[in-house]
């Protein structure tokens, strides 16, 4: 009697009884940190891929999600959407992971000659470095030294160094004005969308892309970027089938392994977006990933120029734009990560540092009450995107459009500069 | 001597379980809740909630869960730190978990013939005969006095699923709507206020908000986004169906890991 009731207690315990059964079974706690440097591991199961600009990750808690659809939406007047997608498959370049891109342009082979290359290392970072070569060189003597132990070693020496990869190399800067090399370029995946006669025959090149992604093994994640340049742009007929390849492609993920997509929608072409199959393509975003493990809601980004915020900002011509995240992707959790729905102002600048920086902000908008600010002081010593986030309470008195922008009172304004003066 | 403990704070009254109207742990008073979100708020939390009252040790409700925009270890994560495990509760057979993440009607090459208008609708009644076995196996089992809730996360991807045909949408709906009263059901539906709203969408919504007994909506803060408010929740009681508003219940609240905080404004520094 006794033992039939133990029985059913060690039954009822098995059947995953315990809040801590997460732990035992996901392999990221066992291992401190994938060793893959192109993925990071962040809160609550969540695996991001760096989106090419270390303070946007910085901004966005830590990068794309993985598995995680990001849309760019381009404003006519700008062309600064393609830093996104730039910076984006740069990136995923820098990181060897598999990079697909899908553009309306007869030869799309043509704009990979446009991808950034990462920066050459700034005088302190180079300081670092050595400094950190010299402890490899050590480390590597030590390993010489006990080569023939080298069986016993296992894994662990292994994984930290990649640790310190990981510091590193999660997330590059990027010199506007140096073109990627092209032995780096020619592994990327090209196709020009126009070839392409149905929405399907593009999803069963994703899902075929997908399926040659090598499978993740234990705690080593691997991950692909698919990036779609203008997916409703004039030359393509099919905007009204859109959302049919937003929704059906990431099923055919693998578990385990995720991809980022970049798409990128045209504004002008928004209205044939609308009349799509459905009206609600904010939140056809929400649903991008269908992988087991990671089914994440996605981002929105619009990217625009804002004529009325230029009255307000004494620095707009320097700026570029302005940059609106309309939604942020959270995983396994309900607390939104960051603030959602803030705008940044991206901008082209010359060597300047943060604090005139702020101090054009606080001429800028002279009824401001400053909320946060918490950003280092960095002297820009190449060609670079740098992003700066402040906080601001806004006065009541701003313009309509920025209240009809849906972040009424804080916002995060958010700098990219790029400086020309080499490094 | 040791003095003795102050007494724990007296609890704050769940306004929204207030503004439903729910008791502890016993069924709620109306048959059908939308909930509503924007963009920028995600209303996800109020079905967390939902899903946490209907299962909890309290109450002897069930819930057949549409799982259409997230993964079912999402909704484990979450409702695991919210102190409900749903592995176990889907064990005791308290919950179905209906994964419809990968749901499609149809091929898209039969959209336009008329065959494709009929996979539409015969994946439609697979799934509300999917629905319809759930709440039987539910009912054949102990928990017979039980009161079982349909939850569909969320509406939207319904509508992507049936390739944009609001029509099929709509009879499902109702359909659904039949079993609050067939089966003696509570049905609550999640869908999206867009941004960029088309005609086609608010005639979606606007015969949701017809047919709900208790519209919840989810909303930014209409002064702005702050560190300490997430946003702004109204919530509309109705005489009936379609009838006139009986009450109105506006309050703030703050999403938390393992909860939401509600309170009306100003009252949090």
């Amino acid at each position: 009697m006794a033992t039939a009731a133990d029985g059913r207690l060690l039954g009822a315990r098995s059947a995953n009884t315990s809040s801590f059964s997460r732990a035992r079974s996901s392999p990221s706690a066992v291992l401190p940190s994938p060793p893959n440097p192109g993925v990071k591991v962040g809160p609550n199961g969540a695996t991001f891929v760096s989106s090419g600009i270390p303070d946007l990750d910085r901004i966005l808690g830590g990068g794309f999600l993985l598995g995680s659809l990001v849309m760019v939406m381009e404003d006519a007047d700008a062309p600064h959407h393609l830093l996104l997608l730039r910076n984006f498959m740069s990136q995923g370049v820098v990181h060897r992971q598999p990079v697909l891109f899908a553009s309306p342009l007869k030869d799309p082979r043509a704009f990979l000659g446009t991808l950034p290359s990462p920066v050459s290392l700034s005088k302190e970072h180079r300081q670092r470095d050595t400094l950190v070569d010299h402890n490899q060189q050590d480390q590597e003597k030590g390993l010489r030294i006990a080569w023939q132990y080298k069986k016993y070693f296992g894994d662990q020496q292994s994984s930290q160094i990649h640790n310190r990869d990981v510091k590193q190399e999660f997330s590059n800067d990027f010199d506007l004005r140096k073109a990627l090399e092209r032995q780096h370029v020619q592994y990327i995946e090209s196709m020009s969308i126009q070839d392409i006669p149905r929405l399907t025959i593009l999803r069963d090149r994703c899902s075929n892309f997908l399926s040659g992604l090598p499978r993740s093994d234990g705690g080593n994640l691997s991950a692909g970027r698919i990036a779609i340049q203008s997916l409703c742009a004039p030359q393509c007929g099919y905007a009204e089938m859109v959302c049919i390849i937003v929704y059906t492609e990431p099923k055919d993920s693998i578990s385990g392994l995720g991809l980022g997509c970049l798409y990128q929608v045209s504004e002008i072409n928004y209205s044939l977006f609308k009349c799509g199959c459905c009206g609600n393509v904010s939140h056809f975003i929400s649903f991008a990933c269908i992988s087991e493990e990671m089914a994440a809601p996605g981002r929105y980004i619009v990217v625009y120029e804002d004529k009325d915020m230029a009255k307000l900002l004494t620095g707009y011509q320097d700026m570029l734009g302005l940059l609106h995240v309309h939604k942020v992707a959270h995983n396994n959790s309900q607390v939104p990560t960051v603030l959602e729905a803030s705008t940044f102002s991206l901008k082209l600048q010359k060597r300047r540092s943060l604090s005139q920086l702020q101090n054009m902000m606080d001429d800028g908008f002279p009824g401001l009450f400053k909320h946060t600010t918490n950003s280092q002081l960095t002297h820009l010593q190449s060609p670079k995107l740098l992003v700066s986030q402040e906080c601001f309470f806004m006065g009541c008195n701003h313009s309509m459009r920025a209240m009809e922008l849906g972040t009424k009172i804080l916002r995060l304004l958010f700098i990219v500069s790029l400086s020309t003066s080499a490094a | 001597m040791n003095p003795s403990p102050p007494p724990p704070p007296p609890r704050d009254p769940d306004l929204l379980e207030e503004a439903l109207g729910l008791g502890r742990g016993g069924s709620p008073p109306w048959r059908l809740a939308f909930v509503e979100d924007c963009v920028e708020t995600s209303g996800a939390f109020v079905l967390h909630h939902f899903l946490k009252r209907a299962l909890s040790t309290e109450g002897d409700g069930t819930v057949v869960f549409l799982g259409l925009a997230q993964p079912f270890s999402h909704y484990d994560r979450v409702l695991r730190k919210m102190g409900c495990n749903l592995s176990v509760q889907r064990n005791k057979n308290k919950l179905h978990f209906i994964d419809l993440l990968n749901l499609e009607f149809l091929g898209e090459q039969k959209l336009s013939n008329e065959k494709g208008e009929n996979d539409r609708e015969i994946g439609f009644m697979d799934l509300y005969n999917r629905i319809l076995r759930s709440i039987e196996a539910i009912r054949s089992k102990d928990n017979n006095g039980g009161w079982t809730t349909i939850i569909i996360d969320d509406l939207s991807h319904l509508e992507i699923a049936a390739h944009g045909s609001v029509k099929h949408v709509l009879d499902f709906l109702q359909y659904c709507r039949s079993l609050t009263s067939e089966m003696d059901c509570f049905l609550v539906i999640l869908n999206h206020e867009d941004i960029h709203s088309s005609d086609e969408a608010l005639q979606m919504l606007s015969h949701l908000d017809y047919i709900s007994d208790i519209l919840i909506k989810a909303e930014t803060l209409s002064t702005g986004i702050a560190a300490d408010v997430h946003g702004q929740m109204t919530v509309v009681i109705k005489d009936a169906p379609g009838g006139l508003i009986k009450k109105l219940h506006s309050f703030q609240f703050k999403v938390k890991e393992n909860g939401v905080e509600f309170f009306y404004p100003g009252s949090r520094f």
